[in-house]
């Protein structure tokens, strides 16, 4: 069966092309061109410089870490870096943008092309990838917002966002499908947090899509695209490209004509309405900015950039597999978000410094713990692994008792369990219940020797060919021991006097 | 028997109030005497004697106090109303910035008062600089000081944009004053009023604060007697401001230090493509005057050629008006000065009539040329176009200055003419900067200074242009032919 996605029309099937224009705020602590904060939430207009409010005789002076986000971002995707670039202004009316212009780069942008390899299913290790074409990266200064309900007949401003610095990163029309246009969005934001460019908060919109999408029949030409912008989460995203391939559909089936224009996706009433014609679309006037030098990075710059690059996720997945042995899908999981390597990796590092073993020997269960047993408890909790009430070297301190046998992989559960409500150690909490593991094979042996004299009937059973009892057996003598015996010992010894 | 003090230009001033032979407080009170009395100039949109005076007692105090002064200690100057002044009205001559009080002082200016200058108030100018007679001023036109004579009374230009600048300087109002020279803005007001002026290097001063007209060739720079004063306040103006990335982070030299008329080993290039016609016989007569008293001051002359001399005007009116559009469309009644809001309009309205009743004709003229060559499928036969003819009107020049140390060319075809006479033509109006523009396109060094009177009376103005970064030369170049022409012509007072 082909994976491949289609509209079903009722004259055939459509194919869906997808080209995606995402806009990143840079993390960065000042804005673009002027040194206003540019923190997320602060009271409206409390972030606004001369330069902002575009006061007259104001002038833009360029914030460097900007651009240095933006050359890092592009060697996380394997652009080709442009040394010389430069900025235009993009002319325009509107109240959220205090010059008139917006300050972009459209005829020589910091980054041309890269790719970014895409893995349709996270899920399935065997998944097919698929590489997208990354066509540049353009730095430009965000615009105010503006305020509807604040009054009854007027509208208020906000220019604390305006001037923030963005990346607009501009896929080729590569995606054919909702799916990979997810997965696009999905590992963009991974490299971008990996890098420390962006934080892909797309609740608090710094990160955005405008969704290109048009749509043909197998083997034709391209049809003609609309463009939807503002789209803020990955699940609106798929769903834009769902509907928005429908509508096209069903307009041309019923003998109508896709129109180029701006559309807005409302995700109450799933639907998208045009927002513009390109007859009524602005004539932007670009030209180049002459307030401002173009952009000249020289060989140090683009040096230290790379070497300030983190190790990104790909080859840490790749790393993970091979050097730590970890399953292509832990190693997948583990790698998607810069976050959770982050811990794992402290985690890891942390128990090979407690117990002396090594990373590989240790990998495994770091894995298995972080990914079932911390996930499942920040799940019940419903916080994420930044608020996580342990930290990875808390949760090294727990790994290690059990690899060395203090504890058992049962009690540790247990162990976990108080840890996340009393916020304790792991050692303090073994220490002060008791929970230490029984090695002790005289303890244990005298324990099995009582279940063993209480459970005859049983021990026939056993001896007569019911192996299942074993099972029984363990139970019983852990219970005795409060759960504490080792029970690698246990089971050697019930089946040395079992089999006896 | 006081001597008067507004006789005097910055080095008289600042020498004599460092001597203690007059206090800066007297010679404030002179100047705003002056200012006072000469309203019917216009020179002035706001006069500031008290923010003067107080700047003139800490002069003096700093004296007293036997401080070190700055080089411009006690000397008051106008500022062109273009520069925007902290707590003092900035309008750049338009309605659509009434009433807007900066925050900040630009970077020039405070430079100015850094170096112990006294502001006596904001100079009229052509509305946000665009206009060579200070007739589009929405203040009223400047009158020039300078009148034909002899029963003919007609009020005269002061030329512009700088036309408050230059009416003031050369009436005796201040000693100097700012201007700002985009396409000649500084050098054609100071030939058509009798002063010099100056418009250094692009880059050489900071653009911060300045109420943009063209960015990429707005230049501030000094409007006064003489060259020595002009060295001085160029001095005082000039140096790196890390606000404004085309400012040039060079140290500033002593112009003033370094002043000298001798010629000798210097080479003077004389432009073929400058002998234009409908230039009048009386500036081709002060052309030759000027190369024979460069010849005697050492100079040897050189014939050469600026090629492209007679694009540069056609692409000064694609660039400048490009830029423009873009400039101004931050004055939008949102945020400060003027705001028009229609019964029952919406934004895009409230737009239109701000800016529709905020500013003037010619002004609006520049946003809608600017609009027009920068729009989709204009864009490359204009402004590319005149991008490229940019390049080699800078290509020529460095050419030339292989050959020469400086250029002399006349600095306007004409000498003033009457208030009205070229207000309804723009295109005329437009050629009386076409000897100015070509070094605004290139972002050279020029000035203008006085070399004598036409047949009318009027004064005359040469032009020296010089090589990128080479003040020093045009400067050299003005003293020798002011040391020479003799200039001394005033206009008789009538105000």
């Amino acid at each position: 069966m082909s994976n491949k996605y289609t509209v079903q029309g009722a004259s055939g099937e459509f194919e869906v092309i997808i080209g995606l224009e995402v806009h990143a705020q840079i993390s960065t602590q000042s804005k673009l061109f002027s040194g206003s904060s540019t923190e997320f939430g602060a009271q409206p207009n409390s972030q606004v410089s001369l330069i902002d409010a575009a006061m007259p005789g104001m002038l833009p002076v360029p914030n460097m870490e900007c651009m240095r986000q933006a050359v890092r971002t592009g060697m996380a995707l394997g652009a080709q870096i442009n040394k010389y670039s430069r900025f235009d202004r993009k002319n325009y009316f509107y109240a959220d943008l205090p010059q008139g212009y917006q300050i972009s780069q459209l005829y020589h942008p910091i980054v041309g092309e890269g790719e970014i390899e895409v893995t349709l299913d996270e899920k399935d290790p065997d998944s097919a990838t698929k590489r997208i074409g990354v066509e540049r990266i353009h730095v430009e200064q965000d615009a105010g917002k503006l305020m509807h309900d604040q009054h009854p007949t007027s509208s208020y401003v906000d220019l604390n966002r305006c001037g923030v610095a963005l990346m607009e990163i501009v896929s080729k029309p590569d995606m054919t499908s909702p799916r990979e246009a997810g997965a696009y969005v999905k590992k963009l934001r991974s490299i971008l947090r990996y890098v420390g460019s962006c934080d892909g908060n797309m609740e608090q919109g710094s990160m955005r899509a405008d969704v290109n999408v048009s749509v043909r029949r197998a083997g034709e030409e391209l049809g003609t695209r609309t463009e939807t912008k503002n789209v803020n989460s990955i699940r609106f995203l798929m769903q834009v490209v769902e509907i928005e391939a429908r509508r096209q559909v069903d307009l041309i089936e019923d003998g109508g004509t896709v129109i180029q224009e701006t559309r807005l996706f409302d995700p109450n009433r799933m639907e998208t309405r045009s927002m513009r014609s390109k007859e009524d679309a602005h004539d932007y006037r670009y030209f180049p900015d002459p307030d401002l030098l173009p952009v000249e990075l020289d060989d140090a710059f683009l040096e230290e950039c790379k070497q300030s690059l983190p190790e990104l996720p790909d080859e840490k997945r790749v790393r993970y597999e091979n050097e730590l042995g970890l399953t292509a899908y832990n190693a997948a999981v583990l790698t998607a978000e810069s976050e959770t390597s982050f811990w794992f990796e402290e985690l890891l590092a942390q128990s090979v410094e407690r117990t002396g073993k090594s990373d590989k020997d240790l990998a495994k269960q770091c894995a298995n713990w972080l990914l079932s047993e911390l996930f499942g408890a920040l799940n019940k909790l419903g916080v994420t692994l930044e608020e996580s009430p342990v930290s990875p070297s808390q949760g090294a301190e727990l790994l290690s008792l059990v690899a060395d046998g203090t504890i058992s992989g049962k009690i540790a559960k247990d162990v976990f369990e108080i840890m996340l409500e009393t916020k304790q150690g792991a050692e303090q909490i073994v220490e002060e219940k008791g929970l230490k593991q029984v090695s002790d094979t005289g303890a244990i042996e005298a324990a099995i020797n009582d279940i063993i004299a209480a459970n005859e009937d049983k021990v026939a059973q056993y001896r007569g060919g019911n192996a299942r009892l074993l099972g029984f057996f363990v139970g019983q003598t852990m219970k005795a021991m409060q759960g504490k015996a080792n029970p690698q010992i246990v089971n050697e010894i019930l089946k040395k006097k079992l089999d006896s | 028997m006081m001597r008067d003090l507004t006789e005097l230009g910055i080095a008289a001033i600042r020498d004599g109030v460092a001597a203690g032979e007059f206090t800066a407080v007297e010679v404030t009170e002179a100047f705003n005497a002056n200012v006072a009395a000469a309203r019917a100039l216009n020179a002035f949109i706001v006069e500031t004697p008290e923010i003067a005076l107080d700047m003139a007692k800490a002069v003096d105090a700093d004296r007293a106090a036997g401080k070190e002064l700055g080089k411009m200690a006690g000397v008051p100057i106008g500022m062109k109303d273009l520069f925007c002044t902290e707590g003092t009205q900035t309008t750049a001559a338009s309605t659509i910035l009434s009433g807007f009080v900066p925050h900040y002082e630009s970077t020039v200016s405070a430079n100015l008062w850094k170096a112990g200058a006294a502001m006596l108030g904001k100079l009229n100018l052509d509305q946000f600089a665009m206009g060579s007679s200070n007739e589009t001023s929405a203040f009223g036109n400047v009158i020039s000081p300078w009148r034909i004579g002899g029963g003919n009374d007609a009020p005269l230009a002061p030329g512009g944009s700088s036309g408050g600048s230059s009416s003031a300087v050369s009436a005796r109002l201040c000693p100097a004053a700012t201007g700002t020279d985009t396409g000649g803005s500084i050098r054609q007001p100071a030939a058509f009023t009798g002063i010099t002026g100056v418009k250094p290097t692009y880059g050489r001063c900071s653009r911060w604060g300045v109420v943009a007209f063209a960015s990429s060739l707005d230049q501030a720079g000094p409007m006064a007697h003489d060259v020595r004063d002009c060295a001085i306040m160029l001095g005082s103006m000039a140096g790196f401001d890390p606000k404004d990335t085309t400012s040039l982070d060079l140290p500033v030299p002593d112009w003033e230090a370094a002043l000298s008329s001798d010629m000798r080993g210097k080479k003077v290039g004389i432009p073929r493509e400058y002998r234009m016609d409908g230039t009048d016989q009386d500036i081709l007569e002060s052309w030759d005057k000027g190369i024979a008293w460069l010849k005697d001051a050492g100079a040897q002359i050189i014939d050469i050629s600026l090629p492209h001399t007679q694009y540069a005007l056609p692409a000064y009116y694609i660039i400048a008006p490009a830029e423009a559009s873009s400039n101004l469309s931050r004055y939008d009644g949102v945020r400060y000065g003027m705001r028009e809001v229609p019964e029952g309009a919406n934004l895009q309205d409230m737009y239109a009539a701000t800016r529709s009743a905020g500013f003037g004709p010619e002004v609006k003229r520049r946003i809608m040329i600017g609009t027009y060559v920068l729009s989709a499928g204009f864009y490359d036969a204009y402004y590319t176009q005149a991008q490229k003819v940019r390049t080699l009107i800078s290509q020529d020049f460095e050419a030339a200055f292989q050959k020469c140390d400086v250029i002399l060319a006349p600095t306007t075809p004409t000498a003033s003419f009457s208030l009205g006479d070229k207000s309804k033509d723009p295109l005329a109006m437009y050629l009386n900067d076409v000897f100015a523009v070509p070094a605004s396109m290139a972002g050279l060094p020029a000035l203008s200074v006085p070399c004598g009177l036409n047949k009318d009376g009027l004064p005359l103005g040469l032009q020296i242009i010089g090589n990128m970064l080479d003040e020093q030369s045009v400067l050299n170049a003005g003293l020798a032919i002011e040391e020479r022409a003799g200039f001394t012509a005033r206009p008789d007072k009538w105000w």
